[in-house]
């Protein structure tokens, strides 16, 4: 499985909703799939999972805002 | 002399700021003499009182120096006890003015906006233990950004990177048209709230309260929905003159409200309401709280885990404000809200209870408000004392 699909599956576990998957453009906190908690365990998992670790404040909504552009951050800091 | 607050101030800040305009409009590098203009604002906004000059004075040399020397431990190393102690050391100078006055009479490390700048201190200490701030700062932008004059006394609170960034941005004199309408727009905004709207309100309804209304209860009713709407006009009226007067000198200031009244829920109405102040303590106290708890496996509960980090931030919140009773009942008050709405946000996930349509929608905003309302009716420390 490659890496997007590896995040994307991430976020349908945290965000509890295939949507992610079918839509991976949606905007997780306009459409309030993703809050700040959320984000936390996004960042956990994330540092558990793939060993990559990224400081909260460097998650920036305005960049980090959907399934697809989570996948693109977190594959260049891989 | 208080910022925003008389003709006389606009009037020496529109001639200290002419220069800044010119050069702006001819697309030249105007930081250099916006800095000048910050020194001779801040000289004429604390000339009054030698005593808050002398306090802002002595606290600015203590986070430069706390900044300075943990990012240069930084660099070599990275103990958490180590940067538990810096943050302490950043929070301590308004620990101090809360606490004084309850110990002396004189409080000697107090001055207008030190809630304020603490704020950007703590937030450098903590990016900088993040690996994000990685360079030492250049003293006159460090400075420069903790003392900015058009934010000082109450925000909106602004991040040491976005700041920086603004910093080094070339502005176009085509480009520095926008920023002058921009300004200018929210300038005469603020005018329009805070000595129009704000001034209306408190002069013509909540004063004359007594006259209005026939029974006790209506009257602190009444008190609730003015001083809620007054609240609002003052301090929004008072950011659009910060954020204004900040995109004329080039720095795009962050907003500090987005229609609050429109909010569907309380966690709405905190991503609406002092955007900056909520945004500060979500990021550095709320996140990391729950980031800490998570990932030591501390509480296996995700629900007991969000809502412990929201009675910790409105707490915290709470007491920002103040140590007196109304502002930590608010914060109490403000932590349940999210508590129970939190809780019943996971049900009706589960459930679908509560359907998504226009009509709930304008019945959720209804609701919301007189949630807010009555929390700045706490707020405002009648709820105790009574009108």
């Amino acid at each position: 499985m490659d890496f997007k699909q590896e995040v994307i599956n991430l976020l349908v576990e945290i965000c509890q909703d295939d949507v992610v998957k079918e839509n991976p453009d949606i905007d997780l906190f306009e459409s309030g799939l993703l809050d700040s908690f959320g984000t936390v365990e996004l960042l956990v998992q994330v540092e558990d999972r793939f060993g990559i670790t990224v400081p909260i404040t460097e998650f920036d909504r305005d960049t980090w805002n959907t399934p697809n552009n989570i996948a693109m951050q977190l594959a260049d800091r891989k | 002399m208080t910022p925003y607050g008389s003709f006389t101030f606009f009037i020496i800040i529109a001639i200290l700021l002419t220069p800044t305009i010119i050069l702006g409009l001819m697309g030249k590098r105007f930081h250099t003499y916006n800095m000048v203009v910050t020194i001779l604002a801040l000289c004429l906004i604390f000339s009054s009182t030698h005593r808050q000059a002398l306090a802002l004075i002595i606290f600015t040399v203590w986070q430069v120096i706390l900044i300075k020397v943990y990012i240069a431990y930084r660099k070599k190393a990275n103990s958490t006890v180590v940067f538990y102690l810096a943050v302490i050391a950043s929070i301590l100078p308004l620990a101090v003015s809360k606490l004084l006055p309850y110990i002396v009479t004189t409080n000697l490390v107090g001055f207008l906006g030190i809630s304020y700048l603490t704020f950007k201190g703590t937030q450098i200490v903590m990016e900088t233990r993040d690996g994000l701030i990685k360079q030492d700062l250049p003293l006159h932008r460090l400075l420069y950004f903790i003392l900015f004059f058009p934010t000082i006394s109450s925000g909106p609170i602004d991040r040491y990177r976005r700041f920086d960034k603004d910093m080094d941005t070339e502005i176009s004199g085509e480009q520095y048209k926008h920023f002058l309408y921009q300004g200018i727009n929210k300038i005469f905004l603020g005018f329009l709230y805070k000595y129009i709207i704000g001034y209306a309100i408190n002069h013509y309804f909540i004063a004359e309260l007594g006259y209005i209304t026939h029974s006790h209860f209506q009257m602190n009713l009444y008190y609730m929905y003015g001083y809620s709407m007054y609240l609002f006009f003052d301090f929004a009226g008072y950011s659009n003159f910060a954020i204004g007067v900040s995109y004329l000198m080039g720095i795009k200031s962050p907003e500090n409200f987005n229609k609050p009244f429109i909010s569907r829920n309380i966690k709405d109405f905190w991503n609406r309401w002092h955007i900056t102040l909520s945004f500060w303590f979500r990021d550095y106290v709320f996140m990391r709280f729950v980031f800490t708890v998570t990932k030591k496996k501390w509480i296996k509960n995700r629900n007991v885990t969000s809502n412990l980090g929201y009675i910790v931030l409105f707490l915290l919140m709470g007491l920002w404000h103040g140590l007196e009773i109304q502002y930590i009942l608010y914060g109490a008050y403000q932590a349940f809200l999210m508590v129970a709405y939190n809780t019943f946000e996971r049900f009706n996930k589960k459930h679908k209870w509560w359907p998504q349509n226009k009509f709930t929608h304008v019945l959720s905003v209804i609701i919301t408000f007189h949630f807010v309302c009555f929390g700045f009716y706490i707020f405002s420390g009648y709820f105790i004392k009574g009108v």
